[in-house]
């Protein structure tokens, strides 16, 4: 027996290889923090987070918060999350809605129908998404005529080249009313249905849950928006002399940016759909309507379980890339957290680390928060095997 | 009479798809006629400046004009023969890699991949008896590929021992892989390029300047890998576990393991999977507009600036989205190609 025949041993090996990758990725970064700290003493560059309650100076043209240019520079990265969050909610929202029907078109029996999606699914997902931002940032958005020939949507909202122009309503509490009825409604339908289940797992009866669901989720909704609708003075916008009055304005880099995000994303959520609907084998479908099945309830019941099965991951991967891919504002100016804060403030007040960290730290926490809730979505939805 | 039921089956079936068919090729009527008008029939082909223009479709005298830009940017003219030699070069060995029944391949891959990322800088760059080109002076297509293959090489072994690491057995390795993998997936490439173009001149000792065209393929490049780990380790997934046995049977220990037996078939698997990775990043050089570099898109907006040329927004985006959407399209193709081909291999 050999003095050194340690060496030879397995576990001895690992942990010396372990403790040696370790050793250089902690040296490598001591290297940089070293030289970091230096590099910034020597251009007089302060370090701390101090600069966060001093005043940010910097003009918004796009704020939803009470952001002005005296505010700190915690009100500023405020702004930037809220307009990075708004952009990427309303994108993934009406990606998600296109998407589906043109993955849904794609799997049409009309030909015509099916060859147009597959053009435009081709089309969009091969060309870089800045194409697009630009695209309609300056060929769209800006060669719009100006606000006197603003294109009207139905009298009430306004495209121009300054913008959306929307209405507002004066009060939002008759929709914080329908919100309460909404909120009632769902959790008295989430109710019911456990109740039905229980019992038809007892006792075999079904209890008409989806009528009762579709007044509850959908009528009684509607109708509660309907009413705080009605019920609210709203501010349209209206012309007066060269511009327009009232209202809410929409930037042309949120429309265009908008415009962009969607179309993009749709291409690519339209193929998860296809692709979902695709994995359900055609025997589930022959096999329900064996079983006395109507068609709406294969629908419900068999096929978009599973297709959903298969959606849900990519889907998730897809709405975090609308919110990685909303920092693509930041090439049009559009005020989200990268521009807002890695460019602007940063610019500011030179403390370059403490502004990455934060912004990076932001989209880590953001992105792991929507990744566990659509994990526990999944593990709900998931094929339980025994 | 077959393509008459054809057609009734395909586009006519129920009430419902006549009326979505009769729709649609109306919309496809309105939108493609005005469309080859512009581009064809009322365009401008022939001439050089503006004035030439006077036909109400698109004015190509503008891309003709400029086309020595959108390939190159801003290199001198008198040096261009330098990128035209390094793209040769670069088909010819993809050709010659190509060609199945080459003499010592696999020696001839290893001696190209090591000789010619450095022969490509010099020969762009300059040095050694050849004039120096900053990189600010590249531009166009050049650049957007030159970006693409250098982050790319940065990329795909990194990419690769990332994935690897996150499938190792030591806890250590695993961890910091995971951390590394996670970390760039989860920010924002636009982000990334920023931080990049700021922290590396930051970090490294005073004195070591890194070029800003650098700092931009490094940290594309880290990007990347991150998501090239993940496509390799799909494909390192899918090996069965028998693999691993039979090789540690036969006494190969871990390199020899994942370099003969694991590596070959995994990477084999993720091929596509990297192929659309790598679609991505050629997307993604676009970014590089951020920090004032002019790769084909920026010298395409940057051509808007052109007094000379005042409105040309729509030739410019459509050439270069046309370039763009090639490339990618065709890549993609190739990603097709090898699944098919692995979808037979695996058949014999």
């Amino acid at each position: 027996m050999n003095l050194f025949s340690f060496i030879y041993q397995k576990r001895v090996r690992d942990i010396f290889w372990q403790a040696f990758v370790l050793a250089s990725v902690l040296g490598l970064l001591t290297f940089f923090v070293l030289n970091a700290s230096r590099n910034m003493r020597e251009a007089g560059i302060a370090s701390g987070f101090d600069f966060l309650w001093r005043t940010a100076g910097i003009e918004i043209p796009f704020v939803l918060t009470g952001y002005t240019a005296q505010s700190d520079n915690w009100s500023l990265l405020w702004v930037g999350i809220v307009n990075t969050l708004l952009i990427t909610i309303v994108s993934a929202i009406a990606a998600t809605v296109l998407g589906f029907f043109i993955g849904i078109a794609r799997l049409s029996t009309n030909w015509l129908l099916a060859r147009l999606a597959t053009v435009y699914v081709e089309g969009v997902r091969n060309i870089p998404l800045l194409f697009f931002v630009l695209f309609w940032y300056f060929g769209v958005i800006a060669t719009l005529p100006g606000p006197r020939q603003s294109i009207g949507i139905f009298s009430i909202a306004f495209l121009n080249n300054r913008g959306l122009i929307v209405p507002l309503p004066n009060d939002v509490w008759p929709f914080g009313k329908a919100a309460l009825v909404i909120l009632i409604a769902v959790i008295a339908q989430l109710v019911l249905a456990t109740w039905a289940r229980r019992r038809r797992d007892r006792t075999g009866q079904d209890a008409p849950v989806w009528p009762v669901g579709a007044v509850m989720v959908v009528i009684l909704p509607v109708a509660a928006l309907t009413i705080a609708t009605l019920a609210t003075a709203w501010d349209v916008p209206a012309l007066r002399g060269f511009n327009y009055r009232g209202g809410f304005v929409l930037v042309p880099e949120f429309v265009a940016l908008f415009a962009a995000l969607t179309t993009y994303t749709a291409a690519f959520i339209a193929e998860i759909v296809r692709g979902g609907i695709m994995a359900v084998p055609k025997g589930q479908i022959e096999a329900a309507a064996a079983v006395g099945l109507r068609p709406s309830q294969t629908l419900r019941l068999v096929i978009i379980p599973q297709a959903l099965r298969v959606m849900i991951p990519p889907l998730t991967s897809q709405y975090l890339n609308v919110l990685k891919n909303s920092s693509f504002g930041a090439v049009i100016a559009y005020p989200e957290l990268v521009s807002v804060f890695m460019g602007s403030a940063l610019n500011n007040t030179g403390q370059a680390i403490e502004i990455i960290a934060i912004t990076l730290g932001i989209y880590l926490a953001i992105g792991l928060a929507v990744s566990a809730l659509m994990n526990w979505y999944n593990a709900r939805i998931a094929l339980v095997t025994r | 009479m077959s393509t008459l039921r054809a057609i009734r089956q395909k586009l006519f079936a129920t009430p419902l798809d006549a009326v979505i068919t009769l729709v649609l090729a109306y919309l496809l009527w309105r939108a493609l006629v005005p469309l080859v008008d512009w581009m064809l029939l009322d365009a401008t082909f022939e001439g050089a400046s503006r004035a030439d223009c006077v036909r109400a479709g698109a004015c190509w005298v503008f891309i003709k004009a400029r086309f020595g830009q959108f390939m190159y940017g801003l290199y001198p003219p008198d040096e261009r023969w330098r990128v035209d030699l390094a793209g040769i070069i670069l088909v010819a060995t993809i050709a010659l890699l190509g060609w199945k029944a080459l003499p010592r391949r696999r020696a001839f891959a290893v001696a190209s991949l090591v000789i010619l990322p450095p022969l490509g800088i010099w020969l762009l760059s300059g040095g050694f008896g050849l004039a120096y080109v900053e990189t600010r002076e590249w531009g166009g297509l050049m650049l957007t590929i030159f970006i693409a293959l250098y982050a790319g090489l940065i990329a795909i072994p990194l990419g690769i021992l990332l994935a690897l690491g996150r499938q190792s057995q030591l806890p250590v390795i695993r961890m910091l892989s995971i951390i590394f993998i996670e970390f760039w997936r989860g920010v924002p490439i636009v982000a990334v390029i920023f931080l990049a173009s700021i922290l590396l001149p930051l970090i490294m000792p005073s004195g070591v300047g890194i070029d800003r065209l650098a700092r931009a393929v490094i940290g594309l490049g880290l990007v990347i890998a991150a998501y090239m780990a993940e496509a390799v380790r799909g494909g390192l997934q899918a090996i069965p576990v028998g693999q691993h046995e039979a090789a540690t049977a036969l006494g190969l220990g871990y390199w020899r393991t994942t370099g003969f037996i694991i590596l070959p078939q995994a990477i084999r698997i993720a091929l596509p999977a990297m192929t659309n990775e790598f679609i991505s990043l050629l997307k993604n050089t676009t970014l590089v507009l951020i920090v004032s570099i002019l790769d084909l898109l920026g010298i395409a907006q940057a051509a808007l600036a052109d007094p000379n040329w005042v409105g040309m927004n729509k030739e410019a985006y459509a050439f270069a989205g046309l370039l763009y959407w090639l490339g990618c399209f065709g890549l993609s193709r190739v990603g097709v190609a090898l699944e098919r081909h692995q979808a037979k291999s695996e058949l014999r």
